[in-house]
């Protein structure tokens, strides 16, 4: 579904990713993780193309992503993306939320469009706060909207770019909660994120990077058991014992 | 100093007759909003197109924007009046030129004023909307991006909106502005407030009179617009947003 | 289309230059007076005695509700009757007096919000450290939270001059020479209207275009 091929990328004479390679399987679940600054964000947001990169390639279900030809626009809306700052629309209900870009992009209708999201906000629990506003949601609420939001779209494959960094703890399983149930539903994704306890509950495979570097791409229970590098070694350790 | 008040001199017949020197006030009223009014609505669509224009990730746009507010904020509002009224006619071609200078004087005043006074704070208000485009989160963009937006589509659905609601307390000064500015087309003979302040001056003994009633008409101009912005401001509100009610 | 003729502007230029000395003069006149006597009105509006504050707070709204070209005809009909009663009728330039005394009040109603919002921005820990060293309240303001206060809004003081610098070719509306009037004046004896106010635009661009970005490149060196 997803494949990095030898991507690299520099900020002028900068360089924050080199020459990473990975691929996620449709129905695939994949965790980034690594320390902070390692890359990892700029890398996934790569591959809906919010950021450009001047080397590699990236293919998404087949259509390349560098490609100037390519129409991103068109791409991306089938691409569900799920930010660290939800990034709902503030002055937007939380309805409006859900079908402005059902009906602006896809072309929905309305009613469709409506039923669809209000569906959806049932399934994160929800479904009472429609007519909210999203100032008027706690933070973890505020996320699962934003995860229905990109479910909407109906993508075949969703991002996650550290979806629960910006959360007070108490926040986090609600979060979790409505991921894992995706990942088990066979929903193919990409988590940026240090939630260790997730990646062993429903990852396939665990990718760590380091100083713009993919260090180690392992199956779950390989990367657990012994991770061959010392820095993931570290990290973990450092991850775990808190 | 021993100066004659006489408060009565407003109800007193004006030397061309028929009317009385309130109603030359009265006048001088209702062109002074008008030409605010419809100068403002010439700043808020040219500013919000140049405002946006600004931030656009396009070399040529941005720059062609960005020429725009530093020439109409650099020259002063009189010399940019003085240039639609006297110098504009001249350069236009020649059919244009002569159906401006043929129209009636008022209608050349007005028309100059306003287009004057609409450019001039169309660069002001531009500024606000960049400023308030430029505060929204990054974030933002990302998102309307990741949901396959178009360029325009982001500003339509997600920038502008939420920008416009940011700049509705920094506008109200610019609204306020412009009232006060409009005075300066008294200096091409548009018979304004000020400009009738000064008639009154010219045709009774009695200045202190006029220039307290007009200064107090500007005092009651700004209280109006506070209240009304106050209002608009309050209808604007984004719920749980900064200053937002739950 | 209109045939551009700019021999009459050359003869000219010594009046024009004449004029420009008169728009400097009032520019630096009104800065100076405008600052010191906003920041007295910025003090006083911050004062916790209510009768100061608010005879402050009358002052600035009064003038910042009012246009600019009213403020200059209320000085230019109360200055040469004050003048009058004073020196009799020996007078000097009573436009320029005018003037002169109406950018300063009027420019101090908008520097003392500038410096307001300067002063306010400081820490309030700042004053109560003052205080707790024994200084009175004058002296806090003056040695701890003024200086402070001053660096932060050197850049709204600076733009605010600018726009001054612009607002004083309303001078036109009491008949003084200033540069404009004077670039108005010589356009309308030799018939080159159009060509006097092109020029006269041109040069308030370049020196208020000049100047706003020499504010600019200060206020990034400040932001550092």
């Amino acid at each position: 579904m997803i494949e990095i091929n030898q991507v690299s990328k520099w900020y002028g004479s900068f360089q924050v990713l080199t020459d990473n390679t990975t691929r996620i399987n449709t129905g695939e679940v994949v965790v980034v993780c690594g320390p902070s600054g390692s890359g990892k964000s700029t890398l996934i947001k790569c591959v809906n193309g919010l950021e450009a990169f001047q080397q590699g390639t990236i293919t998404v279900n087949g259509v390349s992503v560098g490609d100037p030809a390519t129409n991103l626009a068109k791409l991306r809306s089938h691409v569900g993306m799920v930010f660290q700052h939800f990034e709902l629309f503030p002055h937007m209900s939380i309805t409006e939320n859900l079908t402005i870009a059902q009906t602006k992009v896809l072309g929905r209708s309305q009613d469709e469009a409506v039923s669809k999201g209000l569906a959806l906000l049932d399934r994160v629990g929800l479904r009472a706060q429609a007519d909210k506003f999203p100032g008027q949601l706690s933070g973890g609420q505020q996320q699962r909207v934003a995860i229905a939001r990109a479910l909407a779209m109906d993508p075949i494959c969703m991002l996650f770019d550290e979806p629960t960094s910006a959360l007070d703890p108490e926040m986090i399983n609600e979060v979790l909660d409505v991921m894992v149930e995706l990942a088990q539903e066979g929903m193919t994704m990409m988590c940026v994120t240090h939630e260790m306890g997730f990646a062993r509950k429903v990852a396939h495979r665990v990718v760590f990077m380091d100083h713009g570097q993919i260090v180690e791409d392992a199956a779950k229970d390989a990367f657990f058991g012994t991770p061959r590098s010392e820095r993931a070694q570290q990290f973990l350790s450092k991850i775990l014992n808190h | 100093m021993n100066y004659n008040w006489n408060w009565g001199v407003f109800l007193s017949e004006t030397p061309s007759g028929g009317t009385t020197y309130l109603a030359w006030l009265f006048e001088g009223l209702q062109w002074t909003v008008m030409l605010s009014l419809s100068a403002w609505l010439i700043a808020l669509l040219v500013g919000f197109v140049i405002g946006v224009l600004r931030t656009v990730p396009h070399r040529g746009w941005s720059t062609l924007a960005t020429a725009y507010v530093e020439i109409f904020r650099n020259i002063p509002l009189l010399v940019q009046l003085f240039l639609w009224y006297f110098v504009m006619p001249e350069l236009l071609p020649e059919a244009w030129g002569m159906a401006f200078k043929q129209s009636h004087p008022l209608t050349q005043q007005f028309l100059a004023a306003m287009v004057c006074l609409g450019l001039f704070t169309a660069a002001r208000v531009a500024e606000q909307v960049r400023a308030g485009i430029e505060s929204l989160p990054k974030g933002q963009w990302a998102a309307g991006q990741a949901l396959g937006f178009t360029l325009p589509q982001i500003y339509r659905y997600v920038l502008v909106p939420m920008a416009a609601r940011i700049v509705v307390p920094p506008l109200t000064s610019e609204f306020l502005n412009i009232f006060k500015n409009s005075a300066v087309a008294t200096t091409i003979g548009l018979i304004e407030l000020s400009r009738q302040a000064q008639q009154l001056v010219d045709y009774t003994a009695q200045p202190y009179e006029a220039f307290i009633a007009v200064t107090v008409l500007y005092l009651a101009i700004n209280v109006v617009v506070m209240f009304l912005m106050r209002r608009l401001e309050q209808r604007t509100r984004v719920p749980g947003f900064i200053g937002g009610g739950q | 289309m209109y045939e551009f003729d700019w021999s009459s502007i050359p003869g000219a230029l010594p009046l024009l230059a004449k004029g420009l000395m008169v728009t400097f003069e009032v520019t630096l006149t009104a800065i100076v007076v405008g600052i010191v006597w906003g920041t007295l009105l910025a003090v006083a509006r911050l004062s916790s005695n209510k009768l100061v504050s608010f005879a402050a707070a009358s002052y600035v709204n009064l003038f910042r509700s009012v246009p600019l070209v009213m403020v200059i005809l209320w000085f230019y009909l109360i200055v040469p009757q004050l003048l009058r009663s004073v020196f009799g009728d020996a007078l000097g330039d009573i436009r320029l007096a005018s003037a002169l005394i109406a950018f300063s009040l009027f420019e101090a109603a908008y520097y003392s919000e500038i410096i307001r919002a300067g002063i306010q921005s400081v820490a309030r820990g700042q004053i109560a450290a003052g205080l707790a060293l024994g200084m009175t309240y004058a002296q806090t303001m003056r040695l701890v939270v003024l200086p402070q206060a001053f660096r932060n809004m050197t850049p709204l003081l600076l733009t605010q001059a600018v726009i001054l610098f612009q607002d004083t070719s309303l001078v036109y509306v009491i008949g003084l020479s200033d540069f404009f009037g004077t670039a108005y004046k010589v356009g309308d004896r030799d018939g080159r209207l159009v060509e006097l106010l092109l020029f006269a635009g041109a040069i308030y661009f370049i020196i208020s275009f000049a100047a706003s970005q020499l504010v600019k490149r200060l206020e990034s060196r400040y932001a550092r």
